[in-house]
């Protein structure tokens, strides 16, 4: 097992190596270096030795990847593909272009991030099993049918409705929670029940009706079937027979989303003012800081990465009969 | 049997119900009292917060040197004194002593430095003499903390020695000093120093004398991690005593004084750039960037960009007091209620971020934001309809004269405009064609309509590009534009799309095709995408074609747009100019030939390359001359020259509303300072009391909701009743 | 006149070929004309596809470009024709005009006067405050309070007619396709609602905005017929573009498995690794620099804006194409270990054959099925992506472009609800039955979803 995981992880350097160069080209065919240093520095007066000076400040004036004019290693270290690419796997992040540390600022608005995307993954998950149970209690019957369409229904939302109608509702309309806004020390709740409430209801569509067919698939299976046989009651042959078996595949199939849940959501927490990751990475789209967002990206791709090999464990604690070689 | 079972079932549902209800009840309670919906942290003290935000982002930047932007000199101007000051309510806007004792004594020299007459032409220098006020004191801050020998308490070898400190109220001890004639100067030779990347280096370079050399000298010099920049001098720099500073700068430059109130010549303590240079101390953003050290009313406590800013007093704050006199009106509009008093008057101001508009309004509507903007009123776009500027007045909605709002208008001294590109073969060039060209896509540009439309009224359409409040800027008949205007009735009437169709045929482009060839005229305009609108952009394409006329957007980004400036290649292009300084040379130098990027090959600002020579004699001839009727005749004259050559296709000057709640007061917009904190006040029962009034949450909701949950899940529970009971028959039988 | 062929018009028509070729030929086999069957022996399939085949239609005539020839003027040279740089489609034309009938600003559905009040001068020349009335809204009335007596008079003719278009309609098919197994009578009632309401549509905004006007005076019932052709189309092509890609790879790795099947992983890996979001933040970025840099390559700004969209078509392919590569090497690695195939090796068949004839046609069912599926998702991520700001040109009509503009409205007192209404309807309607439809088409094909299917 310890080797397994040390396999994956030799085997995401090469993956990590590749996101990192592929960012690195795109953002530098989109903004060069005197792009950044003009949109960093203002409007009003911007003359080129100030533009030199910015470069030079936040290390943009070596060249790409070679530098002919150094020594040795010193070609390949002093660019600027090695000054602010290679360093990020020993996570050093450096400064936004703004001017920021960005180690600092990733690490403080991880916890907002998560404080909102945690409770939404739990609450969902859970409101989607009952749901999903319920309606598979009647399956085959019109009650079913209707649940499904509904489903379907509130899957076909396009999610900025479900935040646009639930501002307005809840908070504008209503004045039941703060519109939005997020305060780690005081009363932290406050200001997550309506992103939370949104994130599950817009999620119950998809969630529920994938939990269904997970459930019914077991629910046609030979067991279930003898269960059902023996006089077993329906409640006693969900709780006791389809959902432990069901599990497996829920399991497998959201903790692979579980380290992303770090990153935040972007839609959410640009809605709601939260000042967590998600946010972080539209402003940096925004305002094209190139820095931030090779370090997201990067940061991203690690979590991802972490993500996949937490499944291939979570399949062999869920199955035994699985092992990882 | 059955039934009893029935009877189970039901009171099963009675306790479910009762426990759910139970439930519901708690979890009101839990929330409260009302209202529930406060964003703001309840009140830990008894210490008056001003609430406010920071929209839509956070400053970038809050070093003096560094800062060029409104939304930074919100906080910089509260923190940092520079030596002038405008006057909070005299309008037009006069220039008063900030941090000096009183307005710089100005001495003239000759080029071997000897003292000559103001109107000697052998002036070759200007010498600025600052005499500092006495009672000015830094705010306590670590920097400034002394060890035992006297010597720096906070300063490390090393990174690691530091690291317990993540911000500056980590610091347990803090010190604090007087102000020096010496910050001043050492402020200036930061703004010269390469290493800052100063925007005003290139700039101020051309006037201080000794300045540039400097730079060069200091970019040359190894560093470790701290340069200390009092070792070297700067020529025309003197420090005479601990109060007395003199600058010297080249030739004439009478607009210099009013740069002396700008964030960029704030002092900066030696003793507070070392403190930020300990190594490791970047890493963790404390920087003079991120945490200002000033002698002014307030001092940053707290900054995080993610999520809030909070200023408090400043305990070292010099005796300061309300203005007593102000401009013809203030006295009826209660803007001297508090003339004398000592300020300021509120002990912390709360900045949050907030990014979208429509939670910003939804909180200052339920009274959680004191004001409804600090650098921008947020009220144009998000909630238009809350009132409608008219020729008399303005008009409010209900719901806000019910919350007794009150609104503070606010012109700022600045521009937007489209501008024609004079180089460009097509709309640019000086025959009288051209211009009549010009002329009729400027009739053809209904500005008030646009203005009316797209900005609620919040704006006046520009005959001149000088602004109201600015000299040169005239009222009435006589400040009209005369080749768009007719006046009628007493108010400019743009002339009719007759006539603009007739120019355009004398510009040999009857009916918007050009008379040779019969290809239509097409008209391209260079904006930037996030600027504009796709409705807006079929505005302008709608207008035009009432003249025949055809247009293409071309919407790129920033850095595109400016590069596009930048080498001339544009056709129109739309820009935006807010003033320096209240003089009507920072707007007339937006025409001056040199500044042309083409000419001058740096950032200039006559991006429509305007080239007259009759115009930059005249503008030569005005920069030196002091106010006064001479010096208005030639402003009078350039303005004609940029009115005849059509050089911008429409522009205006933007207007904005503020409005306070009832409960703020002192609100009166200052168009060019920011360092207005000071004078606000803040009635805090009141606040609450309306807080509370307005937010009485609707509770139906809540039991609605539970309502429903427990009806969806009552048939549930029947049906599978029904059906427990079928499958039993069924496998029974 | 003068036709203009846009590259994502040939692209979509091209789109409708091969999709027609394809399903020709699918049609050979008996086991997927089976499959289909079952999709369309249920109501809900036949109602589902022709509210489908609606928006596409649609879409194919608003992909009918043209210029308008100016009128000839005095002195230029003859046989010389110049053209508006209005680009204006069949659609337009359907629509009678529906898109040029301009307000000042914002005004309610069936409304009479603004939504905002304007100074005006009465008869005697003094000025006066009101809400004035539309240019474009009930003209005709001589008294603002005969307004809905009109509307309903008009709508019952309005649907009288639409009545009768969809007798025309039905009858005509009906004459064909009587005998037909399937359950026609529901894509007939879904017809004639469709032909009904467009032909009220139609007819009442000649008289009123149905669906009153956004803040620079359009129609918002225009806009959001507009949107039609961008959803549908994003929703296409982007996977068009993705697929070749996707099915080579998926297919080599899972067949010839070793070195290549490293690469393939390590390709999709990569790509799918990186947040999504900034992945295509940073393509349309990039592409938005290139149309800076060479404005010369497009005459019209529509041209612009549409290869930006192409442009965004072809990211949202890329992005999304690692799910259906690994979804095909799986199920290549399992056809490849069957039996036959492994008697075709042991025969000395060639790869190439073995590929064509073997592997591919047993992979287009998941072919099949991610189009489908991932068709509604692309649409509702048209609308997040414009919200961010990387979607669609602003130039270019589209629900994300409607519903980012009219998002601070629900803040104004009264509420302007109509924009996001009708953006939300029109896109409501597409996804939803783009969802119903793709559900009965993996059920229908997707043999792991059997049980679900017998279940139910």
């Amino acid at each position: 097992m310890f080797a397994y995981i040390v396999r994956r992880l030799v085997y995401a350097i090469p993956i990590l190596i590749g996101v990192n160069l592929l960012t690195f080209i795109l953002f530098f065919v989109v903004n060069s270096p005197d792009d950044m240093a003009v949109s960093q520095l203002g409007q009003k007066y911007v003359t080129p030795e100030a533009v030199q000076a910015w470069k030079r400040k936040n290390g943009y004036d070596l060249p790409l990847f070679l530098n002919s004019q150094e020594q040795g290693a010193g070609a390949l270290t002093e660019t600027i593909f090695f000054t602010k690419s290679v360093k990020l796997f020993a996570f050093d992040f450096g400064r936004s272009e703004s001017g920021r540390d960005i180690t600092t600022d990733v690490s403080t608005r991880m916890w907002p991030s998560l404080a909102v995307a945690l409770p939404t993954f739990v609450v969902g998950i859970w409101v989607n099993i009952c749901v999903a149970l319920m309606v598979v209690m009647f399956h085959a019957t019109r009650l079913d049918r209707w649940a499904v369409f509904v489903f379907v229904a509130l899957m076909s939302i396009s999610y900025l409705f479900y935040i646009i109608g639930g501002q307005y509702l809840v908070a504008k309309t209503w004045k039941l929670v703060p519109i939005s806004g997020f305060n780690g020390e005081i009363q932290p709740w406050k200001f997550l029940l309506l992103p939370v409430l949104v994130g599950v209801i817009a999620g119950i569509g998809a969630g529920a009706r994938w939990y269904r067919t997970l459930f019914l698939e077991e629910s046609n299976q030979d067991y279930v079937r003898t269960a059902r046989a023996k006089g077993a009651s329906e409640i006693r042959i969900l709780f006791r027979h389809i959902l432990p078996n069901a599990l497996i595949p829920i399991l497998t199939g959201v903790v692979v989303v579980i380290p992303s849940l770090f990153m935040g959501g972007l839609l959410i927490e640009s809605f709601f003012g939260i000042p967590g990751l998600g946010s972080y990475m539209l402003d940096a789209i925004n305002s094209q800081d190139f820095a931030i967002v090779r370090a997201m990206v990067f940061i991203g791709s690690i979590l991802y990465i972490v993500g996949l090999i937490l499944t291939d464990i979570s399949y062999t604690w869920a199955d035994p009969r699985l092992r990882l070689d | 049997m059955r039934a009893e079972k029935a009877n189970n079932h039901t009171t099963a549902a009675h306790r479910c119900m009762r426990v759910l209800s139970t439930l519901a009840l708690l979890s009101l309670a839990a929330c409260g009292e009302p209202p529930w919906n406060n964003p703001n942290p309840p009140a830990q003290d008894d210490r008056l917060t001003y609430q406010s935000m920071m929209s839509p982002a956070p400053p970038k930047h809050l070093d003096p040197a560094l800062s060029y932007a409104t939304d930074e000199s919100l906080f910089i101007m509260q923190i940092y004194e520079p030596p002038m000051s405008y006057h909070f309510l005299k309008r037009p806007y006069e220039l008063i002593p900030g941090a000096l004792e009183s307005a710089p004594q100005v001495t003239y020299l000759d080029a071997r430095g000897q003292p000559v007459e103001e109107d000697d032409a052998a002036v070759a220098f200007t010498r600025y003499t600052l005499r500092l006020r006495d009672d000015l004191r830094y705010q306590p801050h670590p920097a400034f903390a002394r060890d035992e020998q006297g010597g720096p308490l906070y300063l490390f070898e090393n990174a690691a020695q530091g690291a317990e400190f993540r911000q500056i109220p980590d610091f347990p001890v803090t010190g604090d000093r007087a102000v020096t004639a010496n910050d001043y100067a050492y402020a200036i030779k930061r703004l010269a120093d390469p290493v800052n990347a100063s925007p005003m280096l290139g700039f101020m370079s051309q006037y201080i004398v000794g300045m540039k050399e400097f730079s060069e000298r200091v970019a040359a010099l190894p560093r470790g991690d701290w340069l200390d920049l009092d070792e070297y001098a700067m020529e025309g720099l003197e420090v005479v005593d601990d109060l007395t500073l003199t600058i010297t700068i080249k030739g004439r430059y009478p607009q210099f004084v009013y740069w002396l109130a700008m964030p960029f010549f704030s002092p900066v303590a030696p003793e507070v750039d070392r403190f930020y240079h300990n190594p490791g101390f970047a890493d963790r953003n404390l920087t003079l960037d991120w945490w200002p050290v000033g002698s002014g009313p307030f001092m940053m406590v707290k900054n995080d960009p993610n999520s809030e800013i909070v200023l408090e007093r400043n305990p070292n704050y010099h005796e300061d007091f309300f203005p007593v006199e102000g401009a013809p009106g203030d006295l009826e509009a209660g803007n001297l209620d508090d003339a004398g008093k000592p300020v300021p008057f509120i002990d912390r101001a709360v900045f949050r971020l907030e990014k979208s508009g429509l939670s910003l309004w939804t909180k200052f509507m339920q009274g959680y934001y004191d004001r409804s903007g600090e650098v921008h009123s947020n009220t144009t776009g998000v909630f238009d309809q809350a009132f409608v500027v008219r020729p008399d007045g303005v008009e409010m909605s209900p719901e806000l004269a019910e919350h007794n709002i009150t609104m503070s208008p606010d012109v700022k001294p600045g521009l937007y405009y489209y501008g024609f590109n004079m180089r460009d073969p097509v709309v640019g060039g000086y025959t009288e064609e051209k211009r009549k060209l010009r002329q009729a896509l400027q009739i053809a540009f209904l500005t008030e309509e646009y203005l009316n439309v797209f900005y609620k009224g919040n704006g006046i359409a520009a005959h001149n590009l000088i602004p109201p409040g600015i000299p040169g800027n005239l009222e009435g008949e006589a400040g009209i534009n005369p080749y768009v205007y007719d006046w009628v009735d007493g108010e400019p009437r743009r002339k009719s799309i007759e006539y603009a169709r007739q120019l355009l045929a004398e510009a040999g482009y009857p009916n918007g095709r050009d008379a040779r060839t019969g290809e239509p005229l097409k008209i391209f305009i260079d904006v930037q995408s996030q600027a504009i609108s796709n409705t807006s952009m079929n505005w302008i394409d709608r207008v035009f074609s009432d003249i025949g006329v055809q247009v293409e957007f071309r919407p790129a980004d920033f850095n595109r747009t400016r590069e596009k400036l930048l080498t001339g290649n544009t056709q129109i292009y739309s820009h935006g100019w807010l003033a320096d300084y209240p003089d009507p040379e920072n707007f007339l130098f937006l025409l001056h030939g040199p500044e042309s990027p083409l000419e001058c090959a740096c950032d200039g600002a006559n991006n429509s390359n305007y080239a007259n020579e009759e115009y930059d004699a005249l503008f030569r001839e005005m920069r030196v001359l002091p106010p006064g009727p001479e010096r208005d005749e030639l402003v009078a004259r350039m303005v004609e020259l940029y009115r005849r050559d059509a050089v911008w296709l429409y522009a205006f000057y933007p207007k904005e509303i503020y409005l306070n709640n009832s409960w703020v007061h002192n609100n009166k917009r200052h168009g060019i300072s920011k360092a207005t904190l000071k004078y606000t006040r803040v009635d805090a029962d009141e606040r609450e009391r309306m807080q509370t009034l307005w937010n009485q949450p609707v509770t139906w909701p809540l039991y609605a909701a539970v309502v429903l949950l427990l009806s969806l899940l009552l048939p549930g529970i029947v049906a599978y009743r029904r059906r427990q009971n079928a499958t039993a028959r069924h496998t029974g039988g | 006149m003068k036709p203009l062929l846009l590259w994502s018009d040939l692209l979509i028509f091209l789109l409708v070929v091969v999709l027609t070729v394809f399903f020709l030929r699918l049609a050979r086999d008996p086991q997927t004309r089976e499959h289909w069957r079952e999709v369309f022996s249920t109501r809900l399939g036949m109602v589902t596809m022709t509210l489908i085949l609606v928006y596409v239609g649609i879409a194919l005539l608003d992909s009918l470009h043209f210029r308008r020839a100016l009128e000839p003027v005095a002195g230029s040279p003859e046989g010389e024709v110049f053209y508006s740089n209005k680009v204006t489609s069949v659609l337009d034309v359907m629509l009678g005009g529906m898109g040029e009938r301009f307000e000042r600003t914002y005004s309610a559905p069936f409304a009479l006067d603004s939504f905002e009040k304007q100074d005006m001068k009465d008869d005697n020349g003094l000025t006066y405050r009101d809400f004035p009335p539309l240019e474009h809204a009930g003209r005709h009335l001589d008294h603002p309070g005969e307004r809905w007596d009109d509307v309903l008079a008009k709508s019952a003719a309005a649907l009288l007619w639409g009545a009768l278009f969809s007798v025309l309609a039905i009858a005509l098919q009906w004459a064909f396709l009587r005998r037909s197994p399937f359950p026609w009578h529901a894509s007939w009632i879904t017809q004639a609602a469709v032909i009904c309401s467009a032909v009220w549509l139609v007819s009442m905004s000649r008289h009123y905005h149905v669906l009153g006007t956004d803040l620079g005076g359009a129609d918002v019932a225009y806009q959001s017929i507009k949107g039609i052709r961008t959803g549908v189309l994003l929703g296409t092509l982007a996977t068009l573009i993705m697929l070749p890609i996707a099915v080579s790879l998926g297919v080599m790795a899972g067949y010839f498995k070793g070195w290549v099947d490293d690469v393939v992983q390590y390709l999709y890996t990569t790509l799918s690794s990186i947040p999504g979001i900034l992945l295509i933040a940073a393509s349309v970025l990039l592409f938005q620099v290139y149309i800076d840099l060479h404005p010369d390559f497009f005459s019209i700004g529509l041209e612009k804006a549409d290869a930006r969209f192409l442009a965004l078509c072809f990211i949202l392919g890329v992005t999304s194409w690692s799910s259906l590569c690994r979804l095909i090497r799986a199920e290549t690695l399992k056809i490849s270990q069957l039996g036959y195939v492994q008697a075709a090796h042991a025969f000395g068949v060639s790869h190439h054959r073995i590929l064509v004839r073997h592997i591919l046609p047993n992979v287009t069912h998941i072919i099949l099925i991610t189009f489908v599926l991932d068709f509604s998702a692309l649409v509702l991520a048209e609308a997040v992506l414009s919200y961010i700001g990387v979607g669609i040109d602003p130039n270019m009509a589209s629900w994300g472009n409607m519903i980012n503009g009219a998002r601070s409205e629900l803040s104004r007192e009264p509420v302007v609800w109509w924009t996001l209404s009708g953006a939300f309807f029109f896109m409501f309607v597409l996804v939803l039955a783009a969802n119903l439809f793709s559900d009965l088409v993996r059920d229908a094909f997707d043999p792991r979803s059997g049980a679900g299917r017998s279940a139910t």
